[in-house]
């Protein structure tokens, strides 16, 4: 069984995002970009997959400009087979990367797609169940455990009144929550070895799908600024302070 | 424990600031079958290193010629100097001192350059590890050194292994060049077991804080390149500020004391936030935001001080070294011409031996010479100080006396014994950042909390006893990250370490007046994560 991950290149977690002082998007000069977390469980989960016998590749994709090439090299030292880069110009919307990989997946025939539950930056949450339903095919989403069985997986879902498990047929898209697993290191050797490891470009149109978006994004802004804060002595002053301001 | 994996390269380069890729990309000019690799412990290159800053151009010139046409990402001339002399409310404009005319330097962001030169370092085929720390020495049979050995990831704060435990592997090279900055982590270790420093006065630092703001619409002149000196500091401690202004609206403003002042009630970082509500920057500032922040110790120690610069297996190059030449407030350009020499060396000899004599013989050490005696001048106080520096300038360093240097660990007045600390009269602030905690937050600095603390206190009994009564636990001040604190226990106060605030400035490690304390390299990839700094 083949194992495809997607990989999303986005602003690290530890970077404050800021907002251009003209609103046109977020500052990424001299920023900090990373693997999207959640991505990185993914391919950690793939791999543990493969390590336990049960897959014979992982595949990492990344849809992007050739910058991205580093995120997916980065995929390639923790110990994926091969990388894939669809390659495009164009930010896209969740729609569109969502057929770019079906369009990988047809070509590839995976026996299992395991994503990130949603990408650190943009939040959406949207691209793992909108391939599945472009592929036709089953799909789990926010897993906290899997567990691969003859021709189908079992995955434990964190849902908001506490764990869904449910089993599913494979093929399948698997979409990752935090708590499935602890991504490695990755090895000073592996990073080596990741730099001749193959790493194919396919063009977006190759695929025949349109960078062309239905939305568009008006601005950005940032969040409003927290009002300073003042120390009450006691409940009330506190009460008294809350009635002052009409709160309660 | 198991037997560590080892990987072999002819050159190991620790540290990626200017001096080690400059070395880098030197050798593998020079010698394209070199296998040269460089270690960083940030965890992208650029993320620790923080400078005004001001460059000179020259050894870029002369490293990559026609960089000019694909300049660095902020890359500014300098249109106008400014010093001046400030008083609480007042300034005067002082006559620019040769050393500090920046016609035809550029203002630059010294990480973003840094990651500049990385990626030309990698053009030529040179292996560039962000994210891994060299934190032990790898020892030949004969006792040189022979490359360096990679921290273990993975270790828990009780020291246990993880589930993610990774064992770091070993780096062999016929030659490692440190490279690693101000009080490296290995040069230290190295400058003692050889006895480098046998022949020199100790060095001697300074710390310098720095936060880049982007300004209001109209304020910012790019290319105008502003210091000062005086007010908040007092006569008796050596120090003053930068504003570089940039492109986009961009300030780099920033303040540097030397760390061989007296009081232990000082607080740099206070003094930094005094110094930006002075009526000339405060004006500059409102409205504006701060970007980044952080803070990094400087060598100040110069000619006297500059230690033996090489040993069996290795060498050490800019300012783990010691090259910065004060008067300018530069370091960059001796930075990268000892890295450069370096790797000529290197390229002719394959071996360390020769290369002390040959930098002490260049233009590096010629330049550090004629400065030598304007820093401890100032050990008498700032008057006295400006005019031997004025002396010193026009004779071009060339009277017959050397001043000698001394140690900043052993500078702080006992409290103890009768020392009152000056009331420094500050004013009430109102720009951000509201506290160190508050600053530490625009470092983005991150580390791994469930890892052994970084931070090793050798003697902990001295803190609560000794150091109490003596000095009234001045880490709790010197340090610019709010990681020391003395905390209200069970049994008295106790010396709480907040390590993940860390900056890596290693003031602590400096400053303390016992020595106790013991910065060591956390996990590869911790630390602050700057941008454009």
């Amino acid at each position: 069984m083949k194992i495809l991950v997607g990989i999303k290149r986005v602003v690290d977690y530890n970077v404050r995002v800021r907002v251009l002082p003209d609103g046109s998007g977020v500052d990424t000069d001299g920023v900090k970009m990373s693997v999207n977390p959640f991505d990185e469980i993914a391919l950690e989960e793939a791999l543990r997959i493969k390590e336990a016998g049960k897959a014979e590749e992982v595949i990492v994709i990344s849809v992007g400009g050739d910058e991205c090439q580093q995120q997916l090299r980065t995929g390639l030292a923790m110990g994926a087979d091969r990388a894939i880069q669809v390659k495009t110009g164009t930010s896209l919307q969740p729609l569109s990367v969502a057929k770019a990989m079906l369009g990988i997946i047809e070509r590839e025939q995976p026996g299992l797609v395991i994503l990130g539950k949603q990408a650190i930056d943009d939040d959406n949450s949207q691209t793992g169940q909108m391939l599945a339903a472009l592929w036709d095919r089953p799909q789990a989403t926010f897993a906290s455990k899997l567990t691969l069985n003859d021709g189908s997986v079992t995955v434990v879902r964190e849902v908001d009144v506490g764990l869904e498990t449910i089993e599913i047929d494979l093929p399948a898209v698997i979409t990752v929550d935090l708590r499935l697993n602890e991504p490695r290191f990755v090895k000073l050797p592996d990073i080596m070895k990741a730099k001749r490891k193959p790493l194919d470009v396919v063009p977006l149109e190759e695929l025949g799908v349109s960078a062309d978006s239905n939305l568009s994004v008006s601005h950005f802004a940032p969040p409003a600024q927290r009002a300073k804060g003042i120390m009450v002595e006691d409940a009330a002053q506190l009460v008294q302070e809350l009635k002052n301001r009409g709160l309660i | 424990m198991s037997e560590r994996e080892v990987m072999e390269y002819d050159v190991i380069v620790v540290g990626a600031g200017p001096a080690g890729l400059s070395c880098a990309i030197r050798l593998k000019q020079l010698k394209p079958d070199l296998m040269v690799a460089v270690i960083e412990k940030s965890s992208e290159i650029g993320a620790h290193i923080l400078s005004g800053a001001v460059i000179e151009p020259e050894p870029l010139d002369r490293l990559l010629p026609g960089w000019r046409d694909d300049p660095p990402p902020i890359c500014i001339p300098v249109e106008r100097d400014e010093i001046w002399l400030l008083s609480k409310d007042g300034k005067r404009r002082l006559p620019t001192p040769p050393q500090q005319k920046n016609h035809g330097n550029f203002i630059v962001s010294l990480g973003a350059m840094c990651g500049w030169l990385a990626a030309r370092a990698e053009a030529l085929e040179i292996d560039i590890f962000p994210g891994y720390a060299a934190s032990g020495i790898h020892f030949t049979e004969k006792g040189a050194v022979g490359g360096v050995i990679i921290g273990d990831m993975g270790v828990g704060r009780d020291g246990e292994q993880k589930d993610t435990y990774m064992q770091g592997i070993e780096i062999h090279a016929a030659v490692t060049v440190l490279s690693e900055g101000v009080r490296g982590h290995l040069s230290k270790q190295l400058i003692r077991r050889f006895e480098l420093d046998r022949d020199s006065d100790p060095q001697t630092y300074g710390i310098g804080m720095k936060e880049l703001w982007r300004v209001q619409p109209g304020k910012c002149k790019p290319g105008l390149v502003q210091h000062s000196t005086g007010w908040p500091l007092d006569t008796r401690i050596y120090g003053g500020s930068f504003i570089y202004h940039m492109d986009k609206d961009r300030i780099a403003i920033g303040f540097v004391c030397g760390l061989d002042y007296a009081d232990p009630k000082f607080v740099p970082f206070e003094a930094f936030q005094q110094f930006k509500h002075h009526p000339m920057v405060r004006d500059l500032l409102e409205g504006g935001e701060i970007l980044s922040a952080g803070a990094r110790a400087i060598s100040e120690g110069g000619y006297q001080s500059l230690p033996k610069t090489e040993m069996p297996g290795a060498l050490l190059v800019g300012d783990c070294a010691g090259t910065l030449n004060v008067p300018k407030i530069k370091g960059t350009h001796q930075a990268m011409k000892a890295g450069i020499l370096a790797a000529e060396h290197i390229a002719e000899k394959a071996a360390a031996e020769g290369f002390d004599a040959k930098l002490r013989d260049s233009e590096v050490v010629r330049e550090l010479y004629k400065v030598r005696n304007i820093r401890p001048a100032f050990y008498n106080g700032f008057w006295r100080g400006f005019l031997r520096a004025a002396i010193e300038t026009v004779t071009a360093g060339k009277l017959p006396v050397t001043l000698p240097v001394h140690a900043d660990d052993k500078s702080l007045a006992r409290l103890d014994q009768g020392y009152t600390p000056p009331d420094r009269h500050w004013v009430e602030r109102k720009l951000p950042p509201r506290d160190r905690l508050a600053s530490v937050y625009f470092a983005a600095t991150a580390h791994e909390e469930d890892q052994p603390i970084h931070l090793q206190i050798l003697e902990p009994d001295i803190c609560t006893t000794r150091c109490t009564v003596e000095y009234d636990n001045p880490c709790t001040r010197f340090c610019p990250a709010n990681v020391y604190e003395m905390v209200e226990g069970g049994a008295g106060k106790a010396l709480q370490i907040n390590a993940a605030n860390c900056v890596h400035c290693k003031t602590c490690d400096i400053k303390d007046p016992y020595q106790i304390i013991n910065w060591v390299t956390p996990e590869g990839g911790s630390g602050p994560n700057y941008q454009n700094m």
